[in-house]
Parts: structure tokens; C-alpha cells; sequence
């Protein structure tokens, strides 16, 4: 294929998709809007204000950068594994890709592309539902954009693997339930690491969401746990490993094909 | 010399739960021919169709598409075929148009060049009033013509077919077929899989039949009838068969039985 019919092809696979979100709006965008505006409420004006500051900023200015977070890991994931799964174990329409020429690479970029894109579009919104609760300072703009995209980047990536991957629809809502959901709570979306005990400090340093969570924290409020050169390293050599395990995957079609 | 659309050889696959499906497959296929691969269930049809369209991975052998290895150059090859697969794997909450749309899409062609022709296909197979329509929405023949419309809209030089007729009424079933015929006069090659032996008999100009996943008989379709030596009997089972039936039935229960023309 020539450079401008991967291009077709690619936007041909985001486009599919996000006529698909739209439709299910529902379902793809409307549960993290509520879902974080019941946080802010509870976390910000019910529990908050006993809390007071933490590391000098007020609870719900701290737990917002987490909160966003929450729902760029969530709907990047979840929007790339389970397209790639029901296409492939509901109605074989992962085929009409398979038999095209189109290059193991486009197939990844253009499922990846779509699920940064759903991550990215609810991060924004419940960026706007937090508005409603909180004032919100920023710090440095090109850390927020950067670690945003970042957490897209490497969630969708992620779910992408389960889903081309999973055998059944218990491998897709396992990992979601059993491995995301503990990995952002441990991770520091509503508490400072430092405030650990020594052992659990230690632990939640191999969870790579502590390092998106807190480099989204440093762009709003200028404080971090970690330095942000090495959440940047850390996180960039993931999505690297990641990229490499799709492409083998697609590449092979382990997973995809019989 | 006439180019092959098509060159299978000594082709071998065993699925990972231990299935042998092709052991040791060779056929070919001229160009611009109607052809025609006649098998009982489970004699290899399929994966033979899912291992030149790139869904099933071969355990070994050689497959040449006009002449390109689509082990070496998959990408390459695969830009001139389309396929109908034996189930139905439409995007159910998609329109019949985008279905057909999109598909031209994963080959590289603008939706400004898509588009004409989608409408066109799916007025010439009949769903000229269904464009609009969710593909759930559509009856079963319905949807295996919008299926043939998404595997023509690439302008395919090689179609595979595979049982594109299953479940099809014989009124829909008999437009499919004055339909394929013009395909083959403008060029394109079919590749036909059918358990309909007069259907394989009215359209195809060469048969292979495959048993237990090797091809036991292999030729024009006058060579194949040639096989059919003896008065057409009646079986135990009270029937009696046409010619093709008859050497079908023959070749298919006697794996010693074994004719390359």
C-alpha cells in the first residue's frame, strides 16, 4: 500500500469507531462524567473539607489530576480491548480488516488512535465537571497535554493486547476489575505515596500509574513524588514494550487467527 | 501461457487442538475462470479459502496469487482478492453502505471513490432500498448479497466464495448466479465452494473435489463427468444422483480413488 492508501485505511478504522462511540454515547462517555461528579462530591464538598490540605492544596484540588486520570485509563483501555474483542469474537468482523492489505502497524495505530481518543475526550470532560466543584490552577499546560497523552497512549495499547488476547469475555472484564482497578487506587489518586508506610512507598513505585498520576499532578499544581524525567523514562520504555508485544501479536495473528 | 489467479501446493495445515485439515493440497486455478471446490463438511474447503485470504496461518506448502507468494508478500497479494465467508460476519448496528464503505477503505480507496461505487454494487445485487438499513435489519439472502458487495468493492481480480448460497431462497439464489456470470465475463476469477452440486455443475468450467483435506479429483468439468463411468444407479438409500453427484459421491466415499486430470 502507498503511504496515502494507509492513510485511508487508518482513518477508515478511527472513523468506524468513533461513529460507533457516538452512537453509544451512553455507554462511552456518560459513565465517567457521572461517576467523577459523584467523587467530587463526596471526596470534595462532603469529605473534603474535614480533610483539609494536602501537600498545601486543598483535598479536591489534589484528588482532581487522579480522578482525571481515573477516566483516561479507564475509557483508553477498555475502548481498545473490547473493540478488538467483540470484532473478533462476536461477529468475525475483525476479518474484513485481516483480509485487506492493510499493514499489521495501520490496524494497531488505528485502534490505539481511537481509544486515545475516547480516553483523551473523557479526561477533558470530567476536567470540565471538576470546574463545578474546584477552582484549578495550572502549573505547567505541556505536562498535563503530555502525561494525558501518554496515559492513552500506553492504556490503549494495553487493552489492545487483552483484547486481541483474551479467549473470552471473562479475560476482558477480569483484568479491567482485578489489575486496573487496584493498580490507579494504590497508585495515589486520593492520597500522597508519602504518607506510606515504608513497605507500601516501595510497592506502589512499580506501579505505573503512580508516575502518570503524578506527573499529571505536577502540570496542575507544581507538586510531585517523583521527578517527572524519570516518570517519563519509565513510562515511554512501557509503552515501547507494549508496542513491540501488539505488533508481534497482529503481526502473527496469534490470537486472531486460527 | 495463461496465468494462474490461483497455485496451491502440497499445502498442509493441523490446527493447534491436533485437526488435520489439509494434508498435502495442490491445485490450480486459471485466470478468468469460474471454479468450483466440492467437499463434504470438514474436508478442508474453508481453511483452504481462510488460508489464501490471511485468517488462518498454514503449517506448510506454497500458495501463489497471480503469481505472488501470499506467505512472502501477504500485503501484496491480498490487494486483488475478495472474499464471502461461509458465516456471517457483518458489523450488525452498521449501515449497509458503510459496511461496504469501510471495506473499500482497508484497501487504500478514498470514500470519495467508495462511495459511487458501493451504491453501484448494491443496486446491481438488489439492496439499492436497503443502503440506509442496519445490516440486522436485513433478511438472511439480503445479507450474503450485501456481503458479496463488500468483497466486490475493491474491484477484486480473484473472488472467493464460500457457500455463498447457504440458506439463500432459489429465486435469490438464481440472481447470485446471473450475477457471478457477468463478473466472470468481465475477467474475474471465482473461486466457488458449494454443497449445491447442479449449482457447481451450471456455473463452474473447472472442479476440484477435496476428501479428508487432499484434492482426490481435479479438472474441467467434462474431465470430472468423464470419471462417471457406468449407468447412474440407485443407492441403498433409494436416491439417485446427477452425473457430478454420482462421481462426487464416488470419490468422496473411496479414498483409494484418486484423479488429477
Amino acid at each position: 500500500m502507498t503511504p496515502y492508501e494507509q492513510w485511508i485505511s487508518y482513518y477508515t478504522i478511527i472513523r468506524k469507531d468513533i461513529v460507533r462511540m457516538l452512537r453509544v454515547w451512553p455507554q462511552t462517555f456518560l459513565p465517567s462524567i457521572v461517576t467523577s461528579a459523584l467523587y467530587f462530591l463526596i471526596f470534595g464538598a462532603f469529605l473534603g473539607s474535614r480533610i483539609g490540605q494536602v501537600q498545601g492544596v486543598s483535598y479536591i484540588a489534589f484528588v482532581v489530576p487522579g480522578l482525571v486520570m481515573l477516566s483516561v485509563v479507564m475509557n483508553s483501555y477498555m475502548n481498545s480491548s473490547f473493540t478488538m474483542f467483540t470484532s473478533k469474537f462476536f461477529n468475525r468482523n475483525i476479518d474484513e480488516i485481516l483480509v485487506s492489505p492493510t499493514p499489521p502497524w495501520i490496524i494497531i495505530a488505528g485502534f490505539v488512535s481511537s481509544a486515545m481518543l475516547r480516553g483523551i475526550i473523557t479526561g477533558v470532560l470530567v476536567l470540565a465537571v471538576a470546574l463545578f466543584f474546584t477552582h484549578l490552577s495550572v502549573y505547567s499546560a505541556a505536562s498535563i497535554a503530555i502525561f494525558i497523552v501518554l496515559t492513552s497512549l500506553i492504556f490503549a495499547l494495553a487493552g489492545l493486547v487483552n483484547g486481541v488476547y483474551a479467549k473470552s469475555i471473562d479475560g476482558i472484564n477480569i483484568v479491567p476489575t482485578f489489575v486496573l482497578t487496584p493498580l490507579v487506587y494504590l497508585g495515589g489518586v486520593f492520597y500522597s505515596t508519602e504518607l506510606l508506610p515504608g513497605f507500601w512507598g516501595t510497592l506502589t513505585k512499580f506501579d505505573p500509574i503512580f508516575y502518570l498520576i503524578n506527573g499529571l499532578r505536577y502540570g496542575f499544581l507544581g507538586i510531585s513524588d517523583v521527578s517527572l524525567a524519570t516518570s517519563l523514562a519509565i513510562l515511554f520504555a512501557l509503552a515501547g514494550i507494549l508496542l513491540l508485544t501488539n505488533w508481534y501479536l497482529i503481526r502473527t495473528g496469534l490470537g486472531l487467527k486460527q | 501461457m495463461q496465468e494462474n489467479a490461483l497455485t496451491v501446493t502440497h499445502l498442509e495445515k493441523t490446527y493447534a487442538g491436533g485437526t488435520t485439515a489439509l494434508r498435502g493440497a495442490s491445485l490450480s486455478v486459471p485466470a478468468g475462470n469460474f471454479f468450483a471446490l466440492l467437499g463434504p463438511n470438514g474436508a478442508g474447503k474453508t481453511t483452504l479459502i481462510g488460508i489464501a485470504t490471511g485468517l488462518v496461518t498454514p503449517s506448510s506448502g506454497a500458495l501463489e496469487m497471480f503469481g505472488i507468494d501470499a506467505f512472502k508478500e501477504p500485503e501484496r497479494a491480498r490487494r486483488a482478492v475478495g472474499v464471502v465467508p461461509q458465516n456471517l460476519n457483518l458489523d450488525f448496528f452498521g449501515k449497509a453502505i458503510d459496511i461496504v464503505v469501510n471495506q473499500a477503505g482497508y484497501y487504500g480507496i478514498p470514500r470519495s471513490v467508495a462511495l459511487p461505487r458501493a451504491r453501484a454494487l448494491l443496486a446491481d445485487l438488489g439492496l439499492g432500498g436497503k443502503m440506509e438499513a442496519r445490516t440486522r435489519e436485513l433478511s438472511g439472502g439480503m445479507q450474503r448479497r450485501l456481503m458479496i458487495a463488500r468483497a466486490l468493492v475493491n474491484e477484486p481480480r480473484l473472488l472467493f466464495l464460500d457457500e455463498p448460497t447457504a440458506g439463500v431462497d432459489v429465486e435469490s439464489r438464481r440472481g447470485m448466479w446471473k450475477y457471478l456470470r457477468t463478473l466472470v465475463e468481465k475477467g474475474v476469477t471465482i473461486f466457488l465452494t458449494t454443497h449445491y452440486l447442479e449449482e457447481a455443475e451450471q456455473l463452474a468450467k473447472r472442479i476440484a473435489i477435496i476428501d479428508k483435506g487432499a484434492i482426490v479429483a481435479h479438472g474441467t468439468l467434462d474431465e470430472i463427468l468423464a470419471l462417471d463411468t457406468g449407468p447412474t444407479p440407485t443407492h441403498e438409500d433409494g436416491f439417485r444422483g446427477g452425473r457430478l453427484e454420482e462421481v462426487y459421491l464416488k470419490l468422496t466415499h473411496a479414498p483409494a480413488n484418486s484423479a488429477h486430470l
